[in-house]
């Protein structure tokens, strides 16, 4: 029965074809989604590590996790000097990093920072950053003008060591005014790391004082310039920064020490779990998830639907190759069986092209990302999720491929010996 | 094999569609003895192929007992009723026989992937099935050379036939119905096609029951039997028939 469906098929095989290849696309489409969701999840809850609070003026968690992680959105306000050093110094802080925001190169964002960023700040699993080219941590940022360069700022800028690069004020890509009179040099390039670290320009906070010193209350003043040599004498002492990140002796403390900033007299300020607000980042950006899913089913759906209507478009023109199998002696049932077998041919090497379909985009997919952004995504074997989605779409397949198998198994019987032309 | 029964006895036997008010059929006696080359002739709309059909096990009559070599056919489940014509019964249709996506050998072959019986009786009288389906062909006179390169939409109407008789003849089933096997071809290739069909029912000492509306065809058969008169339901119901087919 398999040989006369195969053979029967093949004598169809451009609405065969169709049918395979309809089914194929949907597989593909929904194991790239349920790829990419997860790999985007992953990068997501990835971005950062080993780091127990974040802090800043008190907002929301969620804007302060995006500016203060993912380089979005600005600070409505700062934190003082006198409150980074007061924490700093609690008993249970093992390291701090205070980061300073506000200024960008070229649509990349400029984070003012200290060494101790390049000690302490962990992504994935624990991943600490590490330079590409250039100085040790020891040595990076020990001149005012330093700045370490995330690697896709410094491949998409075409940057390279000791480059001086101009800072603008503001975070637009098209700046308006430019801090022209203070050129950073390029001291050093991280590795790639799949997170906005690569689309960062890292300077000590120094420096951002530096850029600013002929600035008053957020304008150049005029006929005012002055010269690097002057600058590094002067007293570069940040008031404010805008976030920063902490991270704990012990795990234990981190929700006594979180209430403890919440409850700061000094400031109004906001302690932040990071793994709970990517969460509840997360659970926003499930939104579209769902919907991506939502679609991708409906997608499936409609490659099932076609399916069905292939096979019971070809019955009619079949009457009389079913009534030749009855007349050679074939039962209803064969003929139930027959085209059960087609439905489940259909399906399966439909699902097997889509397998092959999604490993080729994925594989294409990766060598692109690869290039553009440095992430790194791996060629997987589906997951046993994914295995259950193709095992139901398979089960979907045969199923649906009972109803036309239904339909022809009455019409030989009701057809008869008659020859219907 | 009991040669001494009849291979066909038809009793009483009456058939009416489902929702119409008369019957198409009404048998009061038919006897076809084993081997016999029966001439059906009938009109169009006289029930040939419901006849035909109720042989075949196809369609169940409401009335009546229908004997083929000693079954009862019509005390018979439908599987079983499936099972007996598979294993039975070589049929040979008016035109269009043959399935397109198989090889004409393929074809010949059919009734042995449905029917354990005529596949053994294939091999025990050809070696194989294969074996036995180009012995029928070359019975035939379809040359080899024709049917293993072409495929079987490219052969001629008479070719096709041929081949489908071959089918009808695979695994020595005991009675081979032909319905009109003859009305698409014309006069040479269908006396041709005739006596190749003697030859090899005789060949494999089978019963023949073949129907035509062509009366031309009837002095080359063994026994006539006119339809319209065995069937008493026709007179009614033939002029009914043929006024729809008009």
């Amino acid at each position: 029965m398999l040989e006369i469906a195969l053979k029967s098929l093949r004598n169809r095989w451009l609405s065969a074809l169709l049918a395979i290849i309809a089914i194929a696309m949907s597989v593909a489409l929904i194991l790239t989604v349920e790829k990419v969701r997860r790999d985007a999840r992953t990068s997501f809850t990835q971005t950062v590590s080993g780091t127990d609070l974040i802090i800043g003026a008190r907002s929301g968690s969620v804007p302060l996790l995006l500016y203060s992680v993912f380089r979005i959105g600005n600070a409505t306000n700062n934190i003082s000097w006198q409150t980074v050093e007061e924490i700093r110094q609690r008993e249970s802080v093992k390291w701090s990093i205070p980061i300073s925001l506000g200024d960008s190169h070229q649509g990349y964002r400029v984070l003012g920072t200290t060494r101790d960023y390049f000690n302490h700040y962990r992504y994935a699993n624990d991943q600490a950053l590490t330079f590409a080219k250039g100085e040790a941590t020891d040595n990076v940022f020990d001149d005012v003008f330093d700045a370490v360069l995330g690697s896709e700022v410094a491949r998409q800028l075409g940057y390279s060591l000791d480059d001086q690069i101009v800072i603008a004020h503001g975070t637009g890509k098209v700046a308006i005014v430019t801090h022209d009179n203070q050129p950073f040099s390029v001291v050093a390039v991280l590795d790639p790391t799949g997170t906005p670290v690569d689309q960062t320009i890292h300077v000590s906070l120094e420096g951002i004082e530096a850029m600013h010193v002929d600035w008053r209350s957020g304008m150049a003043v005029p006929g005012q310039a002055t010269l690097p040599e002057q600058i590094r004498q002067m007293d570069l002492q940040p008031k404010q920064v805008t976030a920063m990140l902490v991270g704990l002796k012990s795990r234990a403390t981190v929700f006594r020490e979180q209430r403890a900033i919440n409850e700061y007299r000094d400031e109004p300020l906001l302690a932040i779990l990071p793994g709970v607000a990517i969460q509840e980042l997360w659970s926003l950006v499930s939104v579209a998830e769902n919907a991506l899913i939502i679609i991708s089913s409906f997608v499936v759906v409609a490659g099932l639907v076609n399916l069905v209507s292939v096979l019971f478009a070809g019955l009619n023109e079949r009457r009389r190759e079913m009534g030749i199998l009855r007349a050679s002696g074939a039962r209803p049932a064969h003929i139930f069986g027959l085209l059960s077998a087609e439905s489940t041919l259909l399906s399966l090497a439909g699902v097997f092209l889509g397998l092959l379909l999604h490993f080729a985009v994925v594989g294409i997919g990766s060598i692109w990302a690869q290039q553009l952004y440095g992430l790194t995504i791996n060629i997987e074997l589906p997951r046993l999720n994914d295995v259950y989605v193709l095992v139901a779409i398979l089960i979907s397949g045969v199923f649906v491929g009972c109803l036309p198998a239904w339909r022809a198994y009455r019409q030989s019987v009701a057809d008869g010996m008659m020859q219907r032309i | 094999m009991d040669t001494t029964k009849p291979a066909l006895q038809l009793q009483d036997v009456q058939f009416t569609w489902p929702g119409a008010a008369l019957p198409v059929i009404d048998i009061p006696q038919l006897q076809i003895e084993q081997g016999e080359r029966v001439f059906v002739r009938g009109a169009s709309g006289s029930g040939k192929t419901t006849l035909l059909s109720l042989i075949a096990a196809i369609l169940k009559p409401q009335r009546g007992s229908i004997v083929v070599n000693a079954i009862d056919i019509t005390a018979k489940e439908a599987p079983q009723a499936d099972q007996f014509r598979a294993d039975h019964i070589g049929l040979v249709f008016q035109q269009f026989n043959l399935l397109p996506f198989l090889s004409v050998t393929e074809n010949v072959q059919l009734p042995c992937k449905f029917s354990p019986t005529r596949r053994k009786q294939a091999v025990l009288s050809g070696g194989s099935t294969a074996k036995e389906a180009e012995r029928l062909l070359d019975a035939m006179q379809l040359p080899k050379n024709v049917y293993s390169t072409a495929s079987t939409m490219r052969l001629s109407v008479g070719q096709q036939q041929r081949v489908a008789v071959a089918r009808a003849l695979i695994g020595s089933p005991k009675l081979v119905i032909a319905d009109e096997p003859t009305s698409a071809l014309d006069t040479d290739a269908r006396d041709a096609f005739l006596k190749l069909l003697f030859n090899e029912v005789k060949q494999s000492s089978a019963t023949l029951l073949f129907v035509s509306h062509d009366s031309a065809l009837a002095t080359m058969f063994d026994r006539n039997i006119d339809l319209q008169s065995l069937n008493r339901a026709s007179t009614d119901t033939q002029h009914q028939a043929e006024s729809v087919d008009h």
